[in-house]
């Protein structure tokens, strides 16, 4: 058990712009909170680097991470897509692309690290969990979801792939059916069919989902560290071949008109179901 | 087997529950984005209340531009 350890590197409360993490009883709990859906830009982005910074001193003295939102509409909406375009508008094709590419270097630095982190990580889960922020969740080992939580990659509809990782961590965990059908038609879909998939690992009643996941943190501190930081990587291994391939692929499409008029759409959009291809109404009265 | 009237009076109770509405405050022609001045957000909360109530699943794209309860109750009915 670490519960005993101590570390006098450990930062053990951080409040940042993005989010913010405390430390207890050899469970961290980071807890993400920025307007409006912790949309992950710059700003997220930062402050999740200063988290995984952090990994050597807590390391020692934590068994499980706890990872939630504080924003009441749910865990994450995902890529802050409004600063990517504003960002991306004023710069020639060859800048953007680059830019682009630095931007997934770090974001995929900061997820291979939290996927790789030195303790259990677990998402607790409520409401929408889209791109971005279904990627944040694939890199925690346990996913726990609000039974009123939706999970979905809508990217396709931006004439991309998703870009943090997606795609090889989904095809890690689930099966391709369901890999195809999220991405292909992308929608979104209920906890409960995440769960059947094998996506989300337990389910909770509406708003429940964190004091679900402390208590399986809980759980986690009573097991031996060596043991389980030795399951963790057996059980999990990282396809860092497939998400090179993954960044490459991006910057392919991303480097597309296409993409940039899809972004200025969502951009503008007041389509209550922005996240899907724009369609015509199907109104029958 | 729910018929389309009951599929469509559960909706609708379902709805004027959800968003605190005087009963018998919406009827099934009713625009509910325009009724229940409900964004994206609310729209998916909305979808995950209902298939969680019907236990069923139900793709956005087939409520994609629905925007009446009569039209929706269908769709659901589809899936039941």
């Amino acid at each position: 058990m670490s519960k005993g350890r101590t570390s006098r590197n450990a930062v053990k409360e951080f409040r940042g712009e993005a989010l913010r993490w405390e430390w207890r009883d050899a469970v961290v709990e980071l807890t993400l909170d920025f307007e409006p859906l912790n949309e992950i830009g710059t700003v997220m982005l930062a402050d999740l680097e200063k988290f995984v910074a952090a990994f050597d001193g807590l390391a020692p003295i934590t068994s499980a991470c706890v990872i939630a939102s504080a924003r009441p509409g749910g865990f994450c909406a995902g890529a802050n897509l409004k600063e990517l375009y504003q960002d991306a508008l004023p710069l020639s094709p060859k800048k953007r692309a680059a830019g682009m590419r630095a931007f997934l270097k770090r974001i995929h630095a900061v997820m291979n690290a939290l996927d790789a982190a030195p303790f259990v990580t677990i998402a607790a889960v409520h409401g929408l969990c889209m791109g971005g922020g279904l990627e944040l969740a694939l890199v925690c080992d346990l996913i726990v979801a609000d039974k009123m939580a939706r999970f979905g990659f809508p990217e396709l509809r931006l004439g991309l792939i998703p870009g943090f990782g997606g795609i090889p961590r989904l095809r890690r965990d689930v099966g391709n059916g369901f890999i195809r059908d999220l991405l292909f038609t992308g929608r979104t879909v209920k906890a409960e069919s995440a769960q059947q998939a094998g996506l989300v690992s337990h389910l909770a009643g509406e708003g429940y989902a964190l004091q679900v996941a402390r208590s399986m943190a809980q759980q986690v501190t009573k097991f031996d560290a060596e043991t389980r930081v030795a399951a963790k990587k057996f059980l999990k291994p990282i396809p860092y071949q497939e998400l090179r391939k993954e960044i490459d692929l991006f910057c392919t499409l991303f480097n597309r008109p296409v993409v940039m008029e899809s972004l200025r759409r969502f951009v503008e959009t007041d389509d209550p179901m922005k996240h899907l291809p724009v369609a015509e109404r199907a109104r029958n009265s | 087997m729910r018929t389309l009237e009951q599929t469509t009076r559960e909706i609708l109770d379902l709805a004027t529950k959800q968003f605190k509405l005087p009963e018998g405050s919406l009827s099934a022609g009713d625009d509910f984005y325009k009724k229940l001045g409900i964004d994206s957000l609310q729209t998916l909360d909305l979808l995950s209340r209902l298939e969680n109530h019907f236990n069923i699943e139900l793709p956005d794209y087939e409520v994609q531009g629905v925007s009446d309860f009569k039209t929706l109750a269908e769709r659901i009915q589809a899936r039941l």
